[in-house]
């Protein structure tokens, strides 16, 4: 496993929020955590991601080990610098009054090996073709799906070793939302494992290798994407047949 | 009013602009991290000039020390604004540990974290106070005064001094923070500071080099004051902070640009009213010109209307 979470327990004041979920990533897969509003999959990222309260929720106990090394010992900047590990945040956040250009280099800030970045950055916009043509623009300029790239070009190129997603496909028309996950799928395939959050579940479960059910806290199901599409109790509460 | 009464008040209120707009700075920077109204920052230019004090009359020998070997005049000012600004910076990044970070962590709400900075300025002045006593410091003549007069017009070397001081301290700032990484993050912890750790940049580290900056320049402004009104006393950087403030806010606080812009403002209307009207009426018009530029642009000359996200 190259992410294992075991009996996570966090919690938002005196309300507990995840109460003991297991699940884990292996190397090179795409896996989902789909669950109805508040079931907790905002909260489960920002805990690997170690995100402060009040934002985030503050951890209990349980473990969280990426690659071997205990994620509660590292402060949230270092998961992403040390670890290689981002997050498409939910709903975006991408940094307005910077420009396209600079939302990319702030993503850049950790990261000393100029040839890197420039690799990257051919990278990110060989997949995003459009973010190259409206470099100079404020970010805040861009239309939602553009700005949604951009979430995504950004975490490309601060991590690279796991990204995890909240919801991408928020706000999305059908068309962009395919081509995103076109874009996720290819972001995998040259060896990004990725963790995606999704309350559709028919796509997520559509491009995922493995999924789970997060209801109310507790991990409800598991299985192969696939079997999990076909399962009776996720066909009625996720996809609405 | 003649030319020349015209021209000096010109250099006067530059002057006074110059101080307010080094002081509104600080309070403008970390208003632009922290969304923190640090009001305690006044206080830190009262600090930098005493530090400034210090440190120069050690230098200049006055305390019937001599150091071994005899400092030239134009080092002894430098070495005077480089170690008052580090000492003050500092004091600025000492606060933010012992009184704000704390408070941060906790995630309490901002309203705390204003009070504390004002009980932070107090426990300053009063500290002052305490140690040092209530007798008023006479500031050595660091930069010896020279007087000119060109064409009718009087004025002094260190009005000049202090306005290109402020403009050099302008454009650096300027460049720091459109130009570097450094910058690059403080702007954007000011649109969205949750998101800023995701792209692996040390939240904390931005916000002490904002307090370095922020200080140092109070510092500057501490020392250039003192140079050009030679009297210390612990509650020189009240009135002065809050003036200050206000000029940050009718620049646009969180904006650099704005805090120059709304320093001079102050500064020039301060100057021109007593010109026209009895003295005792200076602040209460220049208050009240301040505060209709803030009923006509609400969010300062600078000042951009946060646009709420998605
Ligand atoms: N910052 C916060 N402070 C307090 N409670 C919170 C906070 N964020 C989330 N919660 C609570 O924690 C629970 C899980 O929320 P979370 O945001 O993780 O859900 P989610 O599965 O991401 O939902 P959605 O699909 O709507 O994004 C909810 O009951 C929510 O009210
Ligand atoms: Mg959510």
């Amino acid at each position: 496993m190259l992410l294992c979470v075991e009996d996570l327990r966090v919690g938002y004041g005196p309300i507990e929020a995840l109460h003991g979920i297991t699940f884990g990533v292996r190397e090179g897969e795409i896996v989902t955590l789909i669950g109805a509003n508040g079931a907790g999959k905002s909260t489960t990222l920002m805990s690997i991601m170690r995100l402060p309260p009040p934002e985030a929720p503050v951890y209990h106990s349980g473990k969280m080990i990426f690659e071997g090394r205990d994620l509660t010992q590292f402060s949230p900047h270092h998961v992403v610098s040390r670890l290689g590990i981002s997050l498409v945040p939910e709903g975006r956040r991408i940094f307005g009054n910077l420009t396209v250009w600079e939302n990319l280099k702030i993503a850049a800030y950790a990261h000393e090996d100029r040839q890197e970045i420039q690799k990257k950055t051919k990278r990110i916009f060989g997949l995003f073709p459009r973010l190259e043509e409206r470099r100079h623009q404020a970010a805040d300029t861009l239309s939602g799906g553009e700005q949604q790239m951009l979430s995504v070009a950004r975490a490309m190129m601060t991590g690279g070793r796991m990204m995890l997603l909240d919801e991408p496909s928020m706000g999305l028309a059908p068309f962009l939302m395919y081509e995103l996950f076109h874009v996720l799928k290819e972001i995998n395939q040259q060896g990004t494992t990725i963790l995606l959050v999704e309350q559709n579940a028919r796509i997520a479960l559509k491009y995922a290798h493995r999924g789970y059910v997060l209801e109310t806290g507790n991990i409800l199901l598991e299985g192969d994407a696939r079997e999990l599409a076909k399962d009776e109790k996720v066909k009625k509460a996720y996809l609405g047949e | 009013m003649t030319l020349s009464i015209f021209i000096q008040n010109v250099m006067n209120a530059l002057q006074w602009g110059s101080f307010y707009a080094l002081i509104a700075l600080g309070y403008s920077m970390v208003y632009g991290v922290l969304l923190l109204i640090n009001f305690a920052h006044g206080d830190i230019f009262m600090v930098g000039a005493y530090i400034g004090f210090f440190i120069s009359t050690f230098l200049l020998g006055a305390y019937g020390f001599q150091l071994p070997w005899k400092l030239s005049g134009g080092l002894v000012i430098f070495l005077t604004f480089l170690l008052t600004m580090a000492l003050t910076a500092g004091v600025g990044v000492a606060i933010e540990r012992v009184a704000y970070r704390p408070l941060r962590r906790k995630g309490v709400s901002r309203l705390y974290l204003v009070i504390t900075a004002l009980m932070v300025g107090l426990l300053l002045e009063n500290g002052n106070l305490a140690l040092l006593g209530a007798s008023r410091r006479n500031f050595p003549e660091l930069i010896p005064k020279v007087l000119y007069s060109v064409g009718g017009v009087n004025f002094s070397n260190t009005k000049i001094i202090v306005i290109i001081v402020t403009l050099l301290v302008f454009v650096f700032l300027q460049t720091v923070v459109l130009k570097t990484k450094w910058g690059m993050a403080m702007r954007a912890i000011s649109y969205d500071r949750m998101a800023v750790p995701l792209m692996g940049v040390p939240v904390d580290t931005i916000i002490v080099m904002t307090f370095v900056l922020g200080s140092s320049m109070a510092a500057v402004a501490g020392i250039l004051f003192a140079v050009s009104y030679p009297v210390l006393e612990p509650y020189m950087g009240a009135l002065v902070g809050w003036k200050a403030f206000i000029a940050a806010v009718v620049g646009g606080i969180g904006e650099i640009r704005g805090a120059i812009a709304g320093g001079f403002i102050l500064g020039f209307t301060e100057i021109f009213v007593a010109t026209v009207f009895p003295s005792t009426f200076r602040d209460l018009i220049a208050f009240g010109v301040l505060l209709l530029i803030l009923t006509l642009r609400p969010n300062g000359i600078f000042g951009i209307a946060r646009r709420t996200k998605v």
